[in-house]
């Protein structure tokens, strides 16, 4: 991406823009009507009781949360670019935890319920997740091929594959392996389902990415290998792909990052991962907010992990070039 | 250095390339017409004409980057034709520099210079580098050996597209408008080093509009227009006695 070399008038120390934007946020903290959260509770001195403090109450709470909002704006707008992102993130992520705290958690019930949390969710959540990835890869790589491939069988294999997976909810062929597989005569569990089921879903949108990753690379690298006398298994290993892989990596951690979270669809068949545990550890103690919230913290760092990897390997080919 | 090569020796007269009644559409739209082509080893060929002439289409049907629909073309005596098994090993012996390089970006030139020797000659690492210096030695830029392709300039780039092709010691180049894409500054050290080559005796085919080039080097200028050879005859026939009324307009336009 380019970024211009010329500096624009900040919109935020325009004072039309200011104006604007103080009477929009009131607006909307106003028709949202925050009086009766924790926002209400604080100004109790000024605005008494807050579920009687009636029109007076409601505008009051708005106009302090929107002063606070667009101090904290015109105050950070000064900072420098990295300095703003971290400070920025820092108040979201306070935020969510304010919104978590809100529900009165049970700490010691999270922390009671969080080793089997990540001994047995967590850990066949990665287990189906990695077994699922690897084996959609291969598959992407063979189907992208076979797309590419002047072979009518493997071109009609790989299209009908893509057409069908990519068509149906991931949800409806998951059932359709569960249970209809066992009516054809194959027995099959629901850990190994789900990644059938993950597999080939994932697999099939792979396809895509490499096959577009593939024809991204221009025919004179074709040509040129071909004119040196270099055979088809040789140009695609040694020439196309390396070239390839740097475009494709991007859309693929997309994908793998999707994939993790899509693996909660094997909760449905009684597979004990994460969301599986998430609904069930707090159900008989109605205690849902504190496992429901604990997996989603998991799934997020999972993610996070997985995003820094991807950026890890996109900087390593970045400087290979 | 003894790399195997995998076409026959030919002697000085037999030709290395030879095209019969060739033919080729591109859909309705014929491309070539009736090409008639002898080239000897050692020759130096240039084919010129005006922009749509199927000179590209015709240097490509040589090492069959194009399929031809009829008439023959017999490289050292193999036939090429859709149906042929060793087509690759034909394409080992047929240097091509295209207009965009196409080098690999992903290798440095070094290795952009050893890939074939080593990938498909079997010739083992050491020597293919050993080679692959001295080669960019006749370039003159061997001291760029460990850059990537796009941190050189044009004329780089295209010199270590021909040192890449002569890495496979091949016994005809073809060189496809080696010098359109570059700026005028660096058309001339592209020109030299196809001059070195052709001195040191290599068979040459090249389409280019460098009368110039054409003048010193050609042993013969092959004329097209509209997918037919109008006429072939060597460079004083050819800018001092041209035959037919198109190849005047056609000089007439590039000389002026
Ligand atoms: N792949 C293709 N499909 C259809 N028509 C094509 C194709 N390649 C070339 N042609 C047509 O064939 C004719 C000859 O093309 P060619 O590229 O050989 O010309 P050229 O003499 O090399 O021209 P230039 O000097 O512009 O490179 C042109 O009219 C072109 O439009
Ligand atoms: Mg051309």
């Amino acid at each position: 991406m380019f970024v211009d070399t010329v500096i624009e008038d900040k919109a935020l120390h325009k004072p039309v823009f200011l104006i604007g934007l103080s009477l929009t946020v009131l607006a909307i903290f106003f028709a949202l009507n925050f009086t009766n959260t924790l926002f209400g509770e604080f100004l109790r001195p000024v605005i008494g009781d807050p579920t009687e403090s009636g029109f007076f109450g409601r505008f009051a709470v708005s106009l302090v949360l929107t002063i606070i909002f667009v101090v904290n704006l015109f105050v950070i707008s000064f900072f420098k670019l990295k300095v703003q992102v971290a400070i920025v993130w820092v108040e979201l992520f306070l935020l969510f935890l304010a919104f978590a705290y809100s529900f009165d958690l049970k700490m010691s019930f999270i922390q009671s319920r969080i080793p089997l949390m990540i001994s047995r969710g967590l850990f066949t959540t990665i287990y189906i997740s990695a077994i699922s990835i690897v084996i959609a890869t291969v598959i992407a790589i063979i189907g992208a091929i076979a797309k590419l491939s002047n072979n009518g069988f493997a071109y009609a294999i790989s299209s009908f594959y893509t057409s069908l997976f990519r068509g149906l909810p991931l949800l409806l062929q998951l059932f359709l392996i569960y249970k209809g597989l066992p009516q054809l005569g194959f027995m099959v569990d629901a850990v190994p389902a789900a990644i059938t089921a993950l597999s080939l879903c994932y697999g099939a949108y792979m396809t895509e990415i490499f096959r577009a990753g593939i024809q991204s690379i221009p025919r004179g690298q074709w040509e040129a290998s071909r004119a040196l006398g270099f055979k088809f298994n040789l140009i695609l290993r040694k020439i196309i792909l390396p070239q390839a892989i740097p475009i494709i990596i991007p859309p693929t951690g997309n994908q793998f990052i999707a994939m993790l979270k899509d693996s909660s669809l094997a909760s449905v068949l009684g597979v004990w991962e994460l969301m599986y545990l998430a609904r069930t550890l707090g159900q008989r103690d109605f205690r849902h907010m504190e496992m429901l919230l604990t997996a989603a913290m998991i799934y997020w760092a999972l993610t996070i992990v997985l995003e820094v990897i991807q950026a890890r390997i996109e900087e390593k080919y970045k400087q290979k070039s | 250095m003894d790399t195997k090569t995998n076409i026959p020796n030919n002697t000085e007269m037999t030709p290395v390339i030879s095209l019969k009644g060739v033919n080729k559409w591109y859909g309705d739209f014929q491309a070539l017409s009736n090409i008639d082509l002898e080239i000897k080893l050692k020759e130096k060929i240039v084919i010129c004409g005006p922009s749509g002439s199927g000179k590209s289409t015709l240097i490509r049907c040589l090492n069959r980057l194009e399929a031809h629909q009829e008439g023959t073309i017999h490289v050292s005596g193999i036939e090429l034709h859709e149906r042929m098994k060793d087509i690759d090993v034909v394409r080992q012996d047929i240097g091509m520099v295209f207009q965009s390089f196409n080098l690999f970006p992903h290798l440095t030139v070094l290795e952009n210079c050893m890939a074939g020797p080593n990938w498909v000659r079997g010739v083992d690492k050491s020597k293919a580098k050993e080679r692959a210096i001295l080669m960019l030695e006749q370039v003159k830029i061997p001291e760029q050996a460990d850059k990537y392709p796009d941190q050189l300039s044009g004329g780089q780039q295209q010199r270590v597209a021909i040192a890449r092709s002569l890495c496979m010691q091949p016994k005809v180049m073809l060189f496809d408008e080696p010098t359109s894409a570059l700026d005028p500054e660096m058309v001339s050290e592209v020109l030299e080093t196809m001059i070195e080559l052709a001195k040191s005796g290599m068979t040459m085919i090249c389409v280019t509009h460098e009368m110039g080039f054409a003048r010193q080097v050609a042993d013969r200028i092959v004329f097209m227009a509209e997918g037919e050879i109008v006429e072939q005859s060597s460079p004083e026939e050819f800018f001092n006695n041209p035959q037919h009324e198109r190849t005047k307009v056609f000089l007439d336009q590039i000389l002026e």
